[in-house]
């Protein structure tokens, strides 16, 4: 835990990121509130408490991604606010109020695509938003889903089954089905993990680009340094379990709309890398 | 064009023809060639040796059975008459031949006699037919019961009776086990409660089925005319192959991919949505695992349960000829087994080209 006692100066560039923060987004609210979480797995020798104490405010329309090493507790924290998992103690709350199990106020792109390889791609978006919009009439629903597959770049592929689709395409269905919900937060669990790099970068500009219209509050895990740079507005960093909690958080203040290009060629990108590998090696 | 031959090969299960239809399209001759031999030539070697086994087999019964039956005849007759019925085994005349496992030939000469009974069942029901119709139309006018055949059936009527009732047991399994499946399956607690059950009756012996279903169906049908030997065994067939469908449902229910109940969750699907929606496409293969093995089951102990409820049908067509004991009687019998072999492996068959057609998953099945 290195970085706690490192020095004065990581405690002065906190307080100026903070302020930065205040800045950046003056008037927007705590979307996700995590107060003073816990989990504990009972084990066959004695309860293992992998999360505790662990606050982190969440606003509108930020996109924060989280890192941190394998085991130490990522997925846990995030099927919890998905409601798919039991807190063990403090809250988590979506705009204020504690959530209660999961709902489609909280998509989550889970880290296999998760379709059902008995639909059609577009059964299977039509499945949430069947949930959703259960008003509208089913042209209205339909044409929501084709939206949402167009968006992700699946015109040709409506009405191909789930199982005929190769991991990458199967994974932009499961984008378009998070988004066409039109959650509150959207949660994803190293979405592009299984994937090869070059689908993978392909992939992030799909859901950036996607992103960039409808900005749904994004809370993602990755362990891609450069694609949590590249994504985010935070990076929370997460300590090694047991016990872990926010060890830091490191703000990535480049201009959106993002390109890869830009990004890469920019000034501060290795100094934002280096804070990250240098966290994840300590 | 041969693409579209080949997909409708492998869709029939008769993929091991694909070598010939790519040799006879030009393709590369040494590897096809070598296909042929390993998917054509050497099933039907082993056909040959089969037969030669049981050739050879067979006709060492046969003399074993000949030489003893000839010592015995000297021994309590003397010499004259042993050579007698030497004489008359070697002639070939029907009356003397020894009853043992009869001969490849024997057998089918039996199926093509058998055929032949047929055929002439066949006519003379046609025959019996137009020579009452006008009969019986005056008989229905008069609000009496028209005549019908009561001849002997056929061999292949028994076929088609055997197969009418394993296909009502199966359909009877099919609408008692899913859904008791499905239910189970979705609750712990009733898997729990009820596992003791199911584990104590899946094991119970056609025969006791048999007899259960004989103390209840003669009470409820006391004042019923008609035929009760056909619900009896038909309810004992579904019964007794159950067990497989109604298992492998409840595993397959209970046993769903966690991601999809986690969507199914986060979608806040609702109760029937969630079942008919994803459980149930999910634990389609395992429950269509289950009837493929039901529906063997069910052929299985079909033949046992006509037999002993003496039923029409194969089963007690092998037991009648095993009590006449005519010459023909072993052969008719090995043809019977052959048919019923035949027929099981068919019914398989056609559960597994349902299930590839149904299942998502195109690798799933053997
Ligand atoms: N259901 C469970 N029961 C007991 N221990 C668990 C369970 N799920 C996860 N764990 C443990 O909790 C820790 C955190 O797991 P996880 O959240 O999956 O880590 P990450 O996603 O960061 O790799 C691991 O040590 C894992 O073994
Ligand atoms: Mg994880």
């Amino acid at each position: 835990m290195g970085f706690l006692v490192k020095n004065g100066a990581l405690e002065t560039k906190k307080m100026e990121t903070k302020a930065i923060l205040q800045e950046k987004f003056p008037s927007k609210e705590v979307l996700l509130d995590l107060q003073n979480l816990k989990k504990v797995y009972p084990t066959p020798n004695g309860d293992y408490v992998v999360l505790e104490d662990l606050n982190l405010q969440v606003k509108k329309e930020e996109f924060i991604t989280i890192i941190g090493h394998s085991g130490c507790g990522k997925t846990t924290m995030l099927s919890m606010i998905a409601g798919l998992n039991e807190i063990s103690d403090g809250k988590i709350s979506v705009l204020g109020s504690s959530i209660k199990g999961p709902g489609p106020d909280r998509g989550v792109i889970f880290q296999s695509p998760s379709l059902m390889p008995w639909m059609t791609a577009l059964e299977n978006v039509m499945l949430g938003v069947n949930q959703v919009f259960p008003h509208g009439t089913k042209k209205e629903r339909e044409d929501i889903c084709r939206y949402y597959l167009s968006k992700v770049g699946l015109e040709g592929a409506f009405d191909k089954r789930a199982s005929e689709l190769s991991q990458g395409m199967q994974q932009r269905v499961g984008i378009a089905r998070a988004f066409a919900i039109k959650p509150k937060v959207l949660l994803l669990d190293e979405p592009f993990g299984m994937l090869d790099s070059l689908t993978r970068g392909e992939l992030q500009d799909v859901l950036i680009e996607i992103w960039n219209k409808e900005k749904i509050t994004a809370v993602m895990i990755t362990h891609d340094v450069d694609e949590a740079i590249f994504l985010s507005d935070r990076v929370v960093m997460m300590t090694s379990g047991p016990r872990a909690k926010i060890g830091d958080i490191l703000p990535i203040e480049f201009q959106r709309p993002r390109s890869r290009k830009a990004v890469l060629a920019h000034e501060d990108y290795y100094a934002y890398r280096k804070h990250l590998i240098d966290f994840l090696e300590h | 064009m041969k693409d579209a031959i080949l997909r409708t090969l492998r869709f029939l299960g008769l993929g091991f023809l694909e070598p010939v239809v790519r040799l006879a399209a030009g393709e590369d001759s040494k590897k096809n060639t070598i296909e042929i031999l390993k998917k054509i030539v050497a099933p039907i070697a082993s056909i040959l040796l089969f037969l030669g086994v049981w050739y050879t087999g067979s006709k060492s019964l046969f003399n074993t059975e000949a030489n003893y039956t000839i010592e015995k005849a000297r021994k309590e007759q003397g010499q004259v008459e042993a050579d007698k019925v030497k004489a008359c085994i070697e002639s070939g005349d029907l009356s003397c031949q020894p009853n043992t496992l009869p001969s490849p030939s024997q057998v089918w000469a039996s199926y093509k006699l058998l055929l032949k009974d047929h055929n002439t069942i066949t006519a003379d029901k046609k025959a019996f037919k137009l020579r009452t119709a006008a009969l019986n139309e005056k008989r229905v006018a008069q609000g009496k019961e028209p005549i019908v055949y009561t001849g002997r059936p056929s061999f292949v009527d028994q076929i088609k009776t055997s197969i009418k009732t394993v296909f009502a047991g199966f359909l009877l399994a099919l609408l008692i086990a899913t859904p008791i499946g499905i239910i189970i399956g979705l609750s712990e607690t009733l898997r729990t409660s009820f596992n003791w059950l199911i584990q104590i009756l899946k094991p119970v012996s056609p025969v006791v089925w048999l007899l259960l279903v004989f103390m209840i169906v003669k009470t409820m049908t006391k004042d019923a005319t008609g035929d009760t030997s056909f619900i009896i065994s038909f309810i004992s067939v579904g019964l007794c192959s159950m067990w497989a469908t109604l298992v492998n449902t409840a595993m397959g229910v209970s046993s769903v991919d966690k991601d999809y109940i986690n969507v199914a969750k986060v979608l806040k699907l609702g109760a029937l949505q969630k079942i008919f929606k994803v459980i149930l496409p999910a634990s389609l293969p395992l429950i269509f695992t289950g009837l493929r093995i039901t529906l063997s089951v069910a052929w299985m102990v079909l033949i046992a349960i006509e037999l002993l409820a003496q039923s029409p049908g194969l089963g007690s067509f092998v037991w009648e000829e095993f009590q006449n004991g005519a010459n023909d009687s072993n052969s008719k019998i090995i043809v019977a087994m052959f048919v019923i072999g035949f027929i099981g492996f068919l019914l398989d068959r056609i559960m597994l080209t349902i299930q590839k057609f149904i299942s998502f998953d195109k690798n799933e099945g053997i």
